[in-house]
């Protein structure tokens, strides 16, 4: 069995893919909180966003934090962009209509940015290294599994608090709760639905940019943390974005444990396993609330 | 006044696929009336709300409060109006506290900007005076309704007469000069629905707020109507003081023989 540092480590390990999964769920359940559409362009916004970091960074020879800048703002207007001009102009939209809507997005992001930017593998760096480490008490992490679970711990609580504490927050969650009702209170749902792409675009993109040094920066970069997650929202449901941070670490702590105790080399399928599992036995936490009312 | 009166609703139709819910309907309410809306289950009550306040667009036909047109507008345009109101069907959001429900009737006038921090439901975690301004309102209209006792509770955990006064305080909490009162006695208790008749009028006497009320009661329309709207099949049957409308044959015909 494990001796207590292992366990730890294994732990430390989990949060920091874990992180990069919470990101991604968080990022497509900020969307999908405001208007009951799972984003599948979620990944390549991202990317798309970490290309233009990648640009900034190496055609412009700007320091990290300008291209990091930059980058948001890309993501930002990107995800108010589509909202504004594709997905609001639906008439009288189903979701199976707007879920195939973020797929063509998905599409034709992903032949812009092998067209615009290549598709052969690119180094994206960040100040924070993944071959140097430290120790904090016993467990050796690396400066960028460092920097991955600050920031996205960082990220997750400004999230809390602009929900929780301000003014737009509060409409996004009243919106989110009862939209008609919010409505008639004088919150615009255009709004909240338009900022929600953005945000969940700016957190997209930080999660891809925190996980493109890793591998490599190509026009697939995202496809795995997607489908991670994915599972991740599913597991902690949709609905809650609490449920799906903490879904994210655990899907990471079900992935090592996998990788430990059976193979390494199919560690991806525990995310497809885990959508399968709960969808068979608890479907009704998936995409439930809907309903439907009488004005 | 008829020259100029404060809301009109004039020809205003509304058609879904082959149904007509509103033909040509027209009528005007002075300031400070309370008018009220009858007609049988189907005549089109809820979509002439619906019309009005931007949930459904009428198809033809135009809507106006102080001689500003609001046809179209979205619900959240026309809340800017000061129109308010409540549903047939309770609309509140039923994981927040009465007070956090009654709050958010005051988002229209929070400050505005995105990181404006003044807006914090989390009680105590920051007493911006913006917030405790806010706050103080709530609480009167909290006192107005005698609903302290439900003030920290999950509306959801509510009987339903509460939470239709619940509601009531949600829409006052906009601060509206028009309030649009969607069948606000059904399925209240008889005591519940003395004390709406009671608050109505003082909504009307304090605040001089009008109110255009639906109610298939009509022993309290009687009693607290200055006039009355009958309207069958989306069209107006009759249209005039108590007297005038409860003994119109029409009327009664069509809707209080019904009963
Ligand atoms: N969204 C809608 N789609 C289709 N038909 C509708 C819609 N809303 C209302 N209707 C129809 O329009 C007609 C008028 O409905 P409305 O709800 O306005 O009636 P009402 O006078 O409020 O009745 P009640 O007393 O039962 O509340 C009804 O035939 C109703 O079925
Ligand atoms: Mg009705």
């Amino acid at each position: 069995m494990m001796d207590f540092s292992e366990i730890v480590t294994l732990i430390v390990r989990s949060v920091e893919t874990g992180s990069i999964y919470a990101l991604v769920g968080l990022a497509m359940g900020i969307i999908y909180k405001a208007s009951e559409v799972p984003n599948f362009a979620q990944g390549e916004m991202a990317t798309f966003s970490t290309f233009i970091a990648f640009m900034v960074l190496t055609v412009h020879g700007a320091p990290f934090y300008v291209a990091f800048v930059v980058s948001l703002l890309f993501a930002y207007i990107l995800g108010i962009a589509f909202e504004f001009l594709c997905v609001r102009r639906a008439k009288n939209p189903t979701i199976l209509s707007m879920i195939i809507l973020t797929i063509g997005l998905q599409m034709v992001l992903y032949g812009l940015s092998g067209w615009v930017f290549g598709t052969e593998q690119r180094a994206f760096r960040l100040p924070f290294s993944q071959f140097e480490t430290v120790e904090i008490g016993g467990v050796v992490i690396s400066h960028l599994g460092l920097a991955t679970i600050i920031a996205s711990f960082v990220l997750m609580c400004l999230i809390y608090w602009f929900l929780e504490h301000t003014k737009t927050g509060l409409a996004m969650r009243a919106s989110q709760q009862n939209s008609m009702a919010a409505r008639i209170n004088g919150i615009s749902s255009n709004r909240v639905v338009n900022l929600s792409f953005g945000i969940s675009s700016i957190v997209g993109a930080i999660a891809a940019m925190l996980f493109a040094p890793i591998i490599t920066l190509s026009p697939d970069l995202m496809w795995d943390p997607l489908l991670k997650g994915f599972a991740a929202a599913v597991l902690g449901g949709f609905a809650s974005l609490p449920g799906i941070v903490f879904g994210g670490y655990i899907l990471a702590l079900i992935e090592n444990l996998f990788g430990l105790w059976f193979s390494l080399e199919y560690k991806s399928v525990v995310a497809m396993g885990i959508i399968v599992l709960v969808l068979y036995i608890k479907p009704s936490g998936l995409f439930s609330k809907h309903y439907q009312r009488k004005v | 006044m008829s020259n100029n009166p404060f809301f009109t609703v004039d020809k205003i139709s509304k058609s879904f696929g082959g149904l007509q819910a509103l033909k040509e309907l027209s009528f005007h309410v002075n300031k400070g009336e309370i008018y009220s809306v009858i007609g049988p289950n189907g005549a089109g009550k809820s979509t002439l709300f619906n019309c009005i306040n931007g949930i459904y667009k009428p198809d033809t036909g135009s809507v106006k409060i102080q001689g500003q047109e609001i046809t179209g507008l979205r619900p959240d345009q026309v809340a800017a109006h000061k129109i308010s109101r409540t549903f047939q069907n309770i609309e509140l959001f039923s994981n927040m506290t009465t007070m956090d429900n009654i709050l958010l009737g005051r988002h229209m006038h929070m400050k505005t900007g995105v990181f404006s921090a003044s807006a914090m439901l989390w009680k105590n975690s920051f007493s911006a005076k913006d917030e405790t301004e806010h706050r103080r309102k709530v609480d009167e209209i909290i006192d107005f309704l005698d609903l302290q006792a439900s003030r920290n509770k999950l509306v959801s955990q509510l009987p339903y007469g509460i939470q239709k006064i619940a509601e009531l305080g949600r829409a006052l909490a906009t601060e509206p000069e028009l309030l649009l009162l969607d069948e606000p006695a059904a399925g209240l208790t008889n005591e519940e629905r003395e004390d709406l008749i009671f608050w109505i009028r003082d909504i009307r006497d304090e605040l001089g707020i009008t109110i255009i009320l639906i109610e298939h009661n009509i022993q309290m329309v009687s009693e607290i109507s200055d006039r009355i709207i009958a309207i069958n099949f989306g069209k107006k049957l009759v249209e005039g003081t108590v007297q005038e409308v409860t003994n119109n044959p029409d009327v009664v015909r069509a809707y209080l023989g019904a009963d």
